[in-house]
């Protein structure tokens, strides 16, 4: 990040009044960045922005209740946060929003994807264009534009959307609501039965470890998951692949019109499930019928939390 | 001196098909971009160049298994009387694990040890145990998240295991480790190996040298209890973790389960499946009372449990394998050696006890 210097200063200034901020550090090894609880003075230094830090830090911010908190977010994580703010489960008050813009992050598993073998890696340099992973003593040069998460590349809010402070210069961006969306139409030209059994074959493998509704921002539930409830016992244990797709399909539909499509379930899936295409789903529909986007504007209310008596798209009384 | 055999790489598929012919054959394979351990299939093949994603767990210790099966049944004259029929649902097959590492084979030693030579025996798992072989694959090389020598083992140790395969110029030498392998050395695909003995040593010679310096653990059962109290300790240190099932489901020695019926009208089964430690729920109890509430309570017993209960409780041995995969795997980069070092460095606060 070329204006890593100004976050830090901003942070330096405002850490005295605040509990922690949280942002993203180096981690086991050169390609991987990890979240990172800035507490004192000393762990600013640490503080690493860049393609890496793939991590939405709004995931923490509703276990921090009562607690003055301070975020550093990407375009997307900031959505997050004013979806939070929208449900009231944070408060404005207590978060200090440090935003920037943001040129996109990775796909761990495209790199992996390229490359093979990730066990050994000793560097990892990013520019503008290009990252250069020098892993098991050879060198890879990776073109940014491959390995970028595909939220990035059509990306339409790389600037946080709120913020308290903002650190260089905001980013264009390109891209418009169809881009985002040409992977689901892609699928939704399957056939049922292909549907059907991509997914049986994708979330056969799934371990059941709910890194994909943990990572998320927006499962607040959380230690109350019906996924584990026993009483009532919503759904059976049994490791049966239809099980863990109807968990899935709850999840999906719990995020209708609420999800900000920061694909942390995606990324956080041991497994590799691509289940973001669920989610992105009900966004394309919710974007139909409702003609709204998640975490844009935190006086809204989210279209499923309210009602109209009239719907544009509902046409109820013509039953 | 145990029974040596080299296979030719082009007859490693043959070899298992051949073995697929008594046992069922467990190897692992790409599926979508993760390495997971499936049923063998000559035409999907294998791919063992790395760790698998997932370890081998499930062979003995299945995702969800069915212990019994039951069905009510009612008197039709009289209706007040119900019996309960149980079957109860003992394995009864064989498996090959094929391909797994030193570290996944070795993660069912720390099961034995609770599951098998314990006051009890779990029948289940006897019978998978007693009836599953592994043939491992040495590491060539560590990755950078492997610490398999700091918890006294190596890139081809060959505890838990029943034939170890080096891989070698052309193939890979084989080595029956125990008893119960030498009689999966019996196949005509397979040469003799004395010859390629000297290489295999220098290949298990030089995997050694590409792991990082072991650290010591000796301190960790002590001083994981002398900063048990101190919960602001391991609030910090659990502050990234997201308190998913991540790490323990990948991991080749957690082996903590959940049992619920599963009913469907009159009959149902009653079914183990996979718990972790960092589940609300796996210390819910029925009072509504959580010994363990928050994710700082979650994270302090799968680390102590690991490096400090269950080594005091079986003669030192540390319950984790060093496979890394709780640390490349997880969605945040929570690493359990650092949470080890810091409660070895640990030093107890004043009031530290709040």
């Amino acid at each position: 990040m070329k204006n890593l210097e100004d976050l830090k200063k901003q942070i330096r200034e405002a850490l005295p009044e605040l509990d922690v901020v949280i942002g993203w550090t180096d981690s086991f090894d050169p390609l991987h960045a990890t979240p990172h609880f800035i507490r004192r003075e000393e762990d600013i230094d640490k503080l690493k922005v860049d393609a890496l830090c793939v991590h939405n830090l709004a995931t923490y911010l509703p276990s921090l209740k009562g607690k003055k908190v301070g975020i550093v977010v990407k375009g997307c994580d900031s959505r997050s946060v004013v979806e939070l703010l929208q449900e009231n489960l944070i408060k404005r008050e207590d978060v200090t929003i440090f935003g920037f813009g943001c040129d996109g992050v990775v796909d761990q598993t495209k790199i992996r994807r390229i490359i093979g073998d990730v066990g050994n890696v000793e560097a990892c340099t990013l520019d503008d264009k290009e990252i250069k992973v020098t892993a098991s003593g050879t060198e890879h040069k990776l073109a940014l534009d491959e390995v970028l998460s595909d939220k990035c590349k059509t990306c339409r809010y790389p600037n946080a959307v709120l913020s308290d402070q903002f650190a260089g210069e905001e980013i264009k961006a390109t891209a418009s609501f169809e881009d985002g969306y040409k992977d689901v139409e892609e699928f939704e030209a399957k056939s049922t039965e292909e549907k059907f059994s991509y997914w049986l074959g994708e979330m056969d493998r799934c371990i059941r470890c709910y890194a994909c509704r943990n990572a998320c921002p927006m499962c607040v539930c959380r230690d109350h998951c019906v996924a584990q409830s026993r009483d009532p016992h919503w759904l059976s244990q049994e490791a049966h692949v239809r099980d863990k797709w109807m968990f899935q399909v709850i999840h999906a539909y719990h995020l209708a019109g609420r999800c900000t499509e920061c694909g942390e379930c995606q990324r956080a899936c041991p497994v590799d499930i691509p289940i973001l295409l669920f989610k992105k789903k009900f966004n394309k529909e919710i974007k139909d019928v409702f003609d709204y986007e998640a975490g844009l504007d935190p006086e809204a209310t989210p279209p499923l939390q309210t009602f109209k008596i009239d719907e544009a798209k509902i046409k109820e009384r013509d039953w | 001196m145990a029974q040596v055999k080299f296979i030719k790489q082009d007859n490693v598929s043959a070899w298992l098909e051949e073995m697929g012919q008594k046992h069922e054959v467990l190897a692992p394979r790409f599926e979508g971009d993760s390495i997971i351990f499936r049923p063998y299939d000559a035409k999907k093949g294998f791919f063992i160049e790395r760790e698998a994603t997932a370890p081998p767990k499930k062979a003995i210790f299945p995702q969800s298994e069915i212990l019994l099966k039951f069905s009510h049944i009612k008197d039709l004259e009289n209706p007040e009387k119900v019996a309960l029929d149980v079957k109860e649902n003992i394995p009864t097959s064989s498996w090959v694990v094929f391909g797994g590492r030193p570290c996944d084979a070795r993660g069912f030693t720390m099961f034995d040890r609770v599951y098998l030579n314990g006051k009890h025996v779990d029948a289940y798992y006897k019978a998978r145990r007693e009836n599953t072989f592994f043939i491992t694959l040495a590491c060539e090389k560590g990755e950078s998240t492997c610490f398999c020598n700091w918890v006294g083992s190596g890139p081809s140790d060959p505890s838990g295991s029943d034939v170890l395969m080096v891989p070698v110029e052309g193939g890979f030498f084989l080595e029956a480790v125990s008893d119960r392998g030498e009689g999966l050395l019996d196949s005509s695909l397979l040469e003799d190996g004395g010859s390629k003995q000297a290489e295999a040593d220098k290949v298990r010679a030089e995997a050694e040298q590409t792991l990082g310096e072991a650290q010591d653990l000796s301190k960790a059962p002590k001083k994981l209890l002398e900063a048990f109290d101190d919960m602001g300790h391991w609030e910090e240190m659990a502050a990234k973790c997201i308190s998913c099932g991540a790490c323990t489901y990948l991991c080749p020695t957690c082996y903590c389960f959940n049992v619920t019926d599963e009913s469907d009208g009159v009959s149902g089964t009653r079914i183990r499946s996979w718990d972790n430690c960092m589940s609300s729920m796996f210390t819910m109890e029925a009072s509504g009372h959580n010994p363990r509430p928050t994710k700082a309570h979650r994270l302090k017993n799968r680390v102590g449990h690991k490096f400090s209960y269950y080594p005091d409780l079986h003669d030192g041995v540390i319950s984790c394998c060093g496979c890394g995969r709780c640390i490349k795997s997880c969605p945040v980069g929570v690493d359990i050696r650092q949470l080890v070092l810091s409660a070895i460095a640990y030093e107890a606060k004043e009031a530290a006890n709040d």
